[in-house]
């Protein structure tokens, strides 16, 4: 897969902090990129560095493997996490002068502002003031100039901000289809709820650093805890003189003849030797791994633990991540 | 503001003409003079009308009461010797005017008996009475010799400089309100992924140099065709009538002299009339509106730059004030020092004041009218144009910064910061 977009070594410093300390990624093409870290992180930071609006200390940004330079602002589309209109100039008006910022020609500015209005329902607001609609619309209206030009590269900051439920599905859906149509989307945010959903990568970035990239399937991969969460009943013996030491005893609650564990595989040891072991000694109920949610991730990585109420929260052992 | 300006423009023409009529109702004063000096000299003018009664004062204030007459005039037995009796009675408070008019009245015609008294004839006095206007004439550079006429220059100098300086703040004042409502609609984050903040800042002040540019156009030809219209609707109310100097003889009736008098004074104000033709043709007009365009723009992109630079510092327009002051004063001055620069244009104040880029624009347009050295206006021009290049450079840099940021407190050290490290 070839990176659309290659941030190397980014520094950004600010009068009395460093906003960005060295921070490189790359994002790949035709994909959803999830750029994940807590408020002040240097999320924005990054995205405005990415958008020239303002320049990198040290570092270059690559796009397409070329240098990011002025004429580059057309193939992206920005939606920044503060954003307003012009209250008083007319939506229509006013999403056409957008889009030829961003060089559109006025008649398919025109066209294309048509089908998409006609889309969300907008259509009939064409002629009205922005302050005149409601804030989810004028929420419809951004993102409509957002993507209008058909950028190649879409970074949306924090996009859910101020949606409802039913339009934060409507705008996922919209962004599944516009990565399926081939672009690619940075997408930045704290909520993991949509990371999990969307993106197809991370990047995680905490106290101004990347702490963490890859593709969400095999970051949770390596947080596996080789925990194994199991229901059996009929037991031979008693379970902790069962496992050996091959095996962890984590917890374990009988509910009548049912037992419920959780037990961690100590090392390299094969998942196999647990099921056989089970099997041997017991009826198998249910046997399944317990991965960390992304967001559990995610707390690790800025609190240096996992949640409490996590399914990981007793195990002392270090994941097998690639921790820089 | 497009179609309000220019009524409010020919209103403030309008008004006061519509005004001093309204107040040209007659004003009845009523005269009791006991001392049998001066009852004849009281003829009606500007509209205040004199009764003589020969009545007591009692009497006549009475009949001020009942509504007769507006004021009476109380001339005392010993008014001659002892002015200070005089006395005039009014229901109301006093027409100033014609107190002023009385005052005056009296004050002639005391003269004039006293000179009688002390055997003076009149026609001495008249002809010791030197009317003396000297003709200022600059010789100019190429040797020519122009007739200055310092009063129009004055005039058409402060008017041009209180022009600039009002556009100045109007538009510039634009400029910061579109800075703050780009900032706190939040729109700008949106634009500058766009086009560069730097233009940005300055499509704004462009933008907004020629949106003032033709609504200064538009006011202009608007005022001139309402106050046209009314000139047409009312062609009397505009007429020029010269101030009659006040004439005071014994004698009612005017003699020949006096008829000869009266038409040499006629010609006299034709005369003036003449020298203001002369004055206004003695004016370098192509000059006068060559600098009035640049020193306009030049102070507005001066001026406009600090105002964008403002707008994108602060948060809302409250917080606008403290940085206000640095930019409001420097213009505040120069229309102040606008006064003293007309009493000595050539003066090293009006030199220095003129060349210094923050007061130059409307200092410099303070004296052209009066005739600029080519130096002069060479250096206060070039300077303006440098001096507008570093407030755009200086503004660009706080503006680049200051827009994207929000919920600080922004001071002057932190602004330095933002110039330094930008």
């Amino acid at each position: 897969m070839t990176a659309l977009l290659r941030a190397e070594h980014i520094t950004k410093d600010y009068t009395g902090h460093r906003a960005l300390n060295r921070v490189s990624l790359e994002v790949p093409e035709k994909s959803i990129f999830g750029l994940l870290g807590p408020n002040g992180a240097g999320k924005t930071t990054l995205i405005r560095i990415i958008n020239q609006i303002i320049g990198p200390d040290e570092g270059i940004v690559y796009l397409n493997n070329e240098k990011l330079s002025p004429r580059h602002v057309r193939t992206i589309g920005y939606l920044p996490e503060e954003r307003g209109l012009y209250k008083k100039m007319k939506v229509g008006e006013q999403a056409e002068y957008l889009a030829r910022l961003k060089g559109l020609k006025g008649f398919e500015a025109r066209r294309l502002l048509r089908q998409w209005f006609e889309r969300f329902d907008l259509l009939p607001w064409w002629n009205k003031k922005v302050e005149e609609l409601s804030k989810g619309m004028q929420q419809k209206v951004q993102f409509i100039i957002t993507v209008l030009h058909k950028p190649q590269l879409l970074i949306f900051d924090e996009p859910f901000t101020g949606f409802d439920p039913i339009n934060v599905n409507i705008l996922k859906e919209e962004i599944i289809k516009l990565r399926n149509e081939g672009a690619t989307i940075i997408f930045s945010t704290h909520n993991m709820g949509s990371v999990e959903e969307l993106c197809d990568h991370i990047a995680l970035i905490n106290k101004s650093e990347k702490v963490l990239e890859g593709d969400v399937k095999s970051i949770r991969k390596q947080y596996a805890s080789r925990i194994y969460e199991v229901e059996i009943e009929n037991l031979s013996a008693p379970l902790d003189r069962l496992l050996d030491q091959r095996f962890r005893l984590l917890s374990q609650e009988r509910e009548q003849e049912v037992v419920k564990a959780r037990i961690q595989i100590i090392n390299k040891n094969p998942a196999n030797d647990l099921l056989q072991t089970l099997l041997n000694e017991s009826r198998l109920l249910a046997f399944k791994e317990l991965t960390p949610s992304m967001n559990d991730i995610f707390i690790k990585q800025v609190t240096g633990r996992f949640p409490a109420e996590s399914a990981e929260a007793a195990d002392p052992v270090q994941p097998n991540g690639t921790e820089k | 503001m497009t179609i309000l300006g220019p009524l409010l423009m020919a209103a403030i023409i309008i008004v006061p003409v519509l005004v001093a009529q309204l107040s040209d109702s007659e004003y009845d004063v009523a005269v009791v003079d006991n001392s049998d000096y001066f009852i004849h000299t009281f003829d009606d003018r500007d509209n205040v009308r004199f009764t003589p009664l020969a009545t007591s004062v009692d009497h006549a204030l009475n009949l001020m009461h009942e509504g007769l007459f507006d004021a009476v005039l109380h001339i005392p037995e010993v008014a001659f010797e002892a002015p200070s009796t005089l006395r005039l009675f009014s229901d109301r408070s006093v027409n100033l005017n014609a107190k002023l008019l009385i005052e005056n009245l009296l004050k002639l015609e005391f003269e004039s008996l006293k000179l009688a008294r002390a055997g003076i004839d009149e026609e001495v006095l008249r002809s010791v009475e030197t009317p003396i206007n000297i003709q200022a004439i600059r010789i100019r550079d190429d040797g020519e010799l122009i007739t200055d006429y310092p009063e129009i220059s004055m005039g058409l100098g402060f008017v041009s400089g209180l022009l600039i300086y009002i556009f100045i703040f109007l538009f510039g004042s634009q400029v910061l309100r579109g800075v703050l409502e780009e900032k706190t609609s939040r729109i700008v984050e949106i634009i500058v992924s766009s086009v560069r903040p730097f233009q940005l800042m300055i499509g704004k002040v462009a933008g907004v140099g020629m949106v003032g540019l033709t609504q200064f156009l538009i006011w202009i030809v608007l005022t001139f065709a309402i106050v046209g219209v009314f000139q047409i609707a009312m062609p009397d109310m505009f007429q020029f009538t010269p101030d009659e100097r006040v004439f005071v003889s014994s004698s009612q009736i005017l003699s020949v002299e006096e008829m000869e008098q009266q038409k040499e004074m006629i010609q006299q104000y034709d005369t003036m009339a003449g020298q203001l033709l002369e004055g206004l043709s003695a004016i370098n007009f192509p000059v006068m509106i060559l600098s009035f365009i640049f020193f306009f723009l030049g102070g507005y992109l001066l001026y406009a730059a600090l105002f964008a630079a403002i707008g994108s510092a602060v948060d809302n327009e409250a917080d606008t004030q403290q940085f206000m002051l640095p930019v409001t004063v420097p213009l505040l001055l120069s229309i102040i020092m606008a006064q003293m620069v007309i009493s000595n244009p050539a003066g090293p104040v009006a030199f220095w004041l003129s060349v210094i880029p923050l007061t130059s624009p409307v200092i410099m347009m303070v004296r052209i009218p009066f005739g600029v050295p080519y130096f002069d206006l060479f250096l206060s021009a070039s300077l303006l144009i440098l001096g507008f290049i570093a407030t755009t450079w200086f503004a660009a840099r706080i503006y680049r910064t200051g827009i994207l940021m929000y919920g600080k407190k922004v001071n002057y050290r932190e602004l330095w910061k933002w110039i330094r490290h930008a």
